[in-house]
């Protein structure tokens, strides 16, 4: 800015001259933009997935049903888009729901074992052990539902199926694959658990240890204390922590492209096979070997799976950033 | 002992007793009950860690040997127990080595620029959208690298170069955040003291902070890498499938580890019309999936592991 | 309902460094009992043994024998907890719970005992914890609003009427007044007076003039150097220590001398 206009030379000598900004000249200034320029990029970026989505998923928001029954495979006749991919949310969503209803009381156990249970030394290789569960590639997760978990399964489910079967969920049929929602499920849970874990661990650390020892000094036992001190200052971090573990559920593909029997229906039977099937398994499925307006609903439907991770996530990190003005201001 | 204050001292010391030896049970059952569900909790969620692990050692252990990594799939059909991942290590490689150079000189400015000159509304708004971006699914990333290409290059196309700009989107988050981290530990004295030199900021940034936390950026990097190295969705998407070496990531499509693992597995079992033999394995697809499955968790673990080393090992102790 | 405490040979340990060595003690019931001495000679670890609460500290632990009424609190069937609901705690910074409303807060305490407490019991019990800690008038309109919306010095009298809520028998405070404006400090001052006419009442202080205002008796702690234990140097009547004390180091601590 203020090198490109030089100052005038018959200024006198003596007079002050205008200041310069010192801090922003040639390298320094250069290094500046591209730093600058590397995070403008990182939001130009995420403005081009959502306008790349839109452009190539254009064609198929503004096609005839006709036409997409005609040239995507397995899409029925007379549907509009909205339908079509209404199964499909409701099964993205069931799947999600689940496992975050499994994975969000085991996480905040172990979060609370990791910072007011386990002796301290532990504590540090504890937490990485938990974090590797997130670096385990989604396709072995795959492999071990399939294998190991699904056979494992089979008992509970039948036990489920038989002595809880008037209850929607586990309503019957049991399927003697194991290739069952409730089997996807658990995977997801156990996939999700690490990142809710990360989350609700740190905002128990940050618990005030004045508010512990006023507990503590009431008389409170351990559960006591966590109940009165800990879990009310970390309230709002737990429900971000649950969001971003729901929005990771909601996008996860492999494990359950790999050990869902998929089906189209509003099912709520998580017991039974071919009733669900989930958009980014979807997307997985036909991709590969689809061409023309058949791409285009496919990324169509990631448009949708896009938005709602999106809002999801959107919404987890605005209650985030609200309570570190809360704790802020305190 | 003798108090001044009560009349019979031992009827005191009977009812203080009482009142410290807390004779409520309920809740000191509940205190234990939870501290039991509390250590259960830990140890549900080590149980699927420890089977995982040893399953897939169990069942790719069998599968690895010199052959196995050093040789293709190229001309290899049904139970024919020969052929290899030599071309999905490869293609592992290659596409993630290019994602990361994509990823961490964006995401290494991105967090210099949050640390040191990030102020405001640009700042915060980077911030929650870098937030935002570790939540995008990985197939959304992938389709979204195949939308960009389809433009550029009309429909079908399938190379590396699309699946590692797939991994970016899923990497340059990552790598922000953790960057972030690390820059923020460095102490601002270190930079007034460099300021007081007359050293400029850029220069301070490159020679004193980046150079007081170049273990903690490579545990984020390295950490990173493990993250996007697993990944298998957008490749499926991006990269396709392949059964032959492929070291050109510009031209035609590359094997990856994770979508071979996942393509031997939807493969299912091969028919041997002459009975189970030395050329014909009804499973070998799944035992490929297994092998292939052990290769990439030895590879994710090895990263974890040597990122987390190089932070103990070799960061310099701050204060 | 006050109870006398006597402590034997008390050495405190975190891990392996001896924090404090060798105190012995009695504590009179009713009373107002100071410890006073220079920053980290041991005397707010001490206090913290009185309940128990030291071993909050990983790695902390005593020796020797701290007895209420003739009953070891280190024995082997006492119950940590049962023992901080029979010595209550005021803290150096005021701590209500943010979360919960001024009522909840006096209550907080007596709502862990899991016992159903009617609703009418319950007022009564905030009314007359809170009057007991001088409080009731200023706050009897807004019960329900948070903790936090008190000024600091009504702040540290909710956490005084939260401690008397549950009865316990002695209260310890770690220099409750310290971070404290002068005109809320007499208010606590004032409320210790009366307060020790059914509590024992141990006090940590930094001020020595608070001392000398508010105590009977009064301990002086000091330390020999960094990293060397803090030890009890002598304990008398609060007049004695401020006019004629025994030790030589009492004598310079008290007049200003150091510390």
């Amino acid at each position: 800015m203020t090198t490109t206009v030089s100052p005038p030379p018959e200024r006198a000598p003596g007079r002050p001259r205008r200041r310069r900004r010192t801090t922003d000249r040639g390298l320094n200034r250069a290094f500046r933009w591209v730093a600058v320029g590397a995070g403008v990029l990182i939001l130009a970026v995420l403005a081009a997935v959502a306008v790349f989505l839109l452009q190539q998923a254009w064609p198929a928001l503004t096609a005839g049903s006709d036409e997409l029954a005609a040239s995507v495979p397995r899409y029925p006749d007379d549907t509009s888009l909205l339908e079509y991919v209404g199964p499909l949310v409701f099964g993205t969503l069931l799947a999600a729901a689940l496992a975050l209803a499994l994975a969000t009381p085991v996480a905040m156990g172990i979060a609370l074992f990791i910072s007011h249970y386990a002796p301290r030394r532990l504590a540090q290789v504890l937490g990485y052990l938990v974090d590797l569960l997130a670096a385990v590639p989604s396709v072995i997760y795959g492999l071990w539902g399939i294998f190991v978990l699904g056979p494992a399964a089979l008992p509970v489910w039948e036990w489920l199926g038989s002595w809880l079967g008037w209850f929607p969920l586990f309503a019957g049929p049991v399927s003697p694959t194991s290739r069952v929602l409730a089997t996807v499920a658990v995977v997801l849970a156990v996939m999700i658990l690490p990142i809710i874990t990360a989350v609700a661990r740190e905002v128990f650390l940050q618990t005030p240890k004045l508010h512990e020892e006023a507990a503590l000094a009431l008389g409170a036992t351990r559960w006591e204390m966590v109940r009165t001190a800990v879990l009310p200052f970390g309230r709002s971090g737990v429900i971000s922590a649950a969001m971003l573990g729901l929005g990771r559920a909601l996008g996860e593909t492999m494990a359950v492209l790999m050990i869902l029997s998929p089906g189209f229906l509003y099912s709520f039977k998580i017991l039974d096979s071919a009733q669900q099937q989930t958009i980014a398994a979807y997307i997985a499925l036909d991709f590969p070997e689809a061409s023309g307006l058949a791409v285009n609903t496919l990324i169509a439907t990631g448009l949708v799976l896009f938005v709602i991770t999106l809002a999801v996530n959107m919404g987890a990190r605005a209650i985030v950033a609200r309570r570190k003005e809360f704790s802020g201001a305190n | 002992m003798s108090t001044t204050t009560v009349p019979d001292p031992a009827d005191a010391t009977a009812r203080t007793r009482a009142a410290l030896t807390g004779a409520d049970g309920a809740r000191r059952r509940k205190d234990r009950t939870m501290t039991v569900l509390i250590w259960g909790a830990f140890v549900v969620a080590m149980a699927p860690l420890v089977s995982l692990v040893w399953t897939v050692l169990s069942n790719g252990a069998g599968r690895i040997s010199m052959d196995f990594l050093t040789l293709s799939m190229r001309n290899i059909f049904g139970g024919d127990p020969s052929g290899g991942i030599y071309h999905a290590i490869a293609g592992t490689l290659i596409i993630t080595a290019l994602a990361t150079v994509i990823s961490v000189p964006v995401g290494l400015l991105a967090a210099i620029y949050l640390v040191e000159y990030g102020k405001g509304a640009l700042a915060r708004a980077v911030t929650f959208f870098v937030d935002v971006m570790t939540g995008i699914p990985s197939i959304v990333a992938g389709l979204f690298a195949v939308s960009l290409f389809t433009l550029i290059l009309g429909p079908g196309v399938r190379m590396g170069i699309i699946g590692a700009v797939a991994l970016s989107v899923l990497m340059i988050p990552v790598v922000v955040r953790s960057c972030e981290e690390m820059l923020k530990l460095v102490p601002h004295e270190l930079r007034e003291a460099s300021y007081a030199l007359g050293v400029p900021k850029w220069l301070t940034i490159v020679k004193v902070v980046l150079r007081t936390s170049v273990a903690g950026l490579t545990t984020g990097i390295l950490l990173a890498v493990a993250r996007v190295i697993g990944e298998t969705a957008p490749l499926l998407v991006t990269v396709g499938v392949t059964d032959s070496i492929n070291f050109d990531p510009f031209e035609g499509r590359m094997m990856t580890l994770p979508v071979f693992a996942y393509r031997q597995y939807s493969q299912g079992l091969a028919t041997c019309p002459g009975g189970e033999s030395a050329s014909c394995v009804a499973d070998i697809a799944i035992q490929n999936a297994w092998g292939a499955a052990l290769v990439l968790i030895v590879l994710v673990l090895a990263l974890n592991l040597i990122g987390r080393l190089v932070n103990r090992w070799f960061s310099p102790k701050l204060r | 309902m006050a109870q006398r405490i006597d402590v034997k040979d008390l050495n405190i340990y975190y891990g392996d460094f001896l924090a404090v060595q060798d105190v012995s003690m009695t504590i009179d019931p009713k009373s107002v009992t100071a410890f006073i001495g220079p920053s980290g000679c041991g005397k707010s670890t001490f206090l913290r043994t009185l309940n128990r609460m030291h071993e909050v500290i990983p790695g902390a632990r005593v020796e020797g024998t701290v007895e209420m009424e003739g009953v070891d609190l280190y024995g082997d069937d006492i119950d940590p907890v049962a023992v901080r609901r029979n010595v209550g705690m005021v803290f150096q910074r005021p701590n209500p719970f943010p979360t919960m409303s001024i009522r909840d807060n006096v209550l907080a305490g007596v709502k862990l005992n899991n016992h159903r407490i009617s609703r009418s019991d319950a007022d009564e019990l905030v009314e007359s914890s809170l009057r007991g800690a001088n409080l009731w008038n200023e706050v009897k309109d807004r019960l329900e609003r948070p903790g936090s919306s008190l000024s600091g010095g009504q702040q540290q009298r909710l956490c005084i009427a939260r401690a008397i809520a549950v009865r316990p028998q002695v209260l310890l405070m770690d220099e409750p007044c310290s971070a404290l404006d002068p005109i809320s400090t007499l208010a606590i001052e004032d409320l210790i007076g009366e307060l020790k006419q059914d509590y024992t009442i141990v006090i940590v202080t930094h001020n020595m003039q608070q001392a000398a205002r508010v105590s009977d008796r009064t301990a002086f702690f000091n330390i020999a150097g960094t990293g060397k234990p803090g030890r009890l140097i002598e304990m008398n009547e609060t007049s004695t220590i401020f006019s004629t004390p025994a030790e030589q180091a009492t004598e310079d601590y008290v007049s200003g001398r150091f510390g």
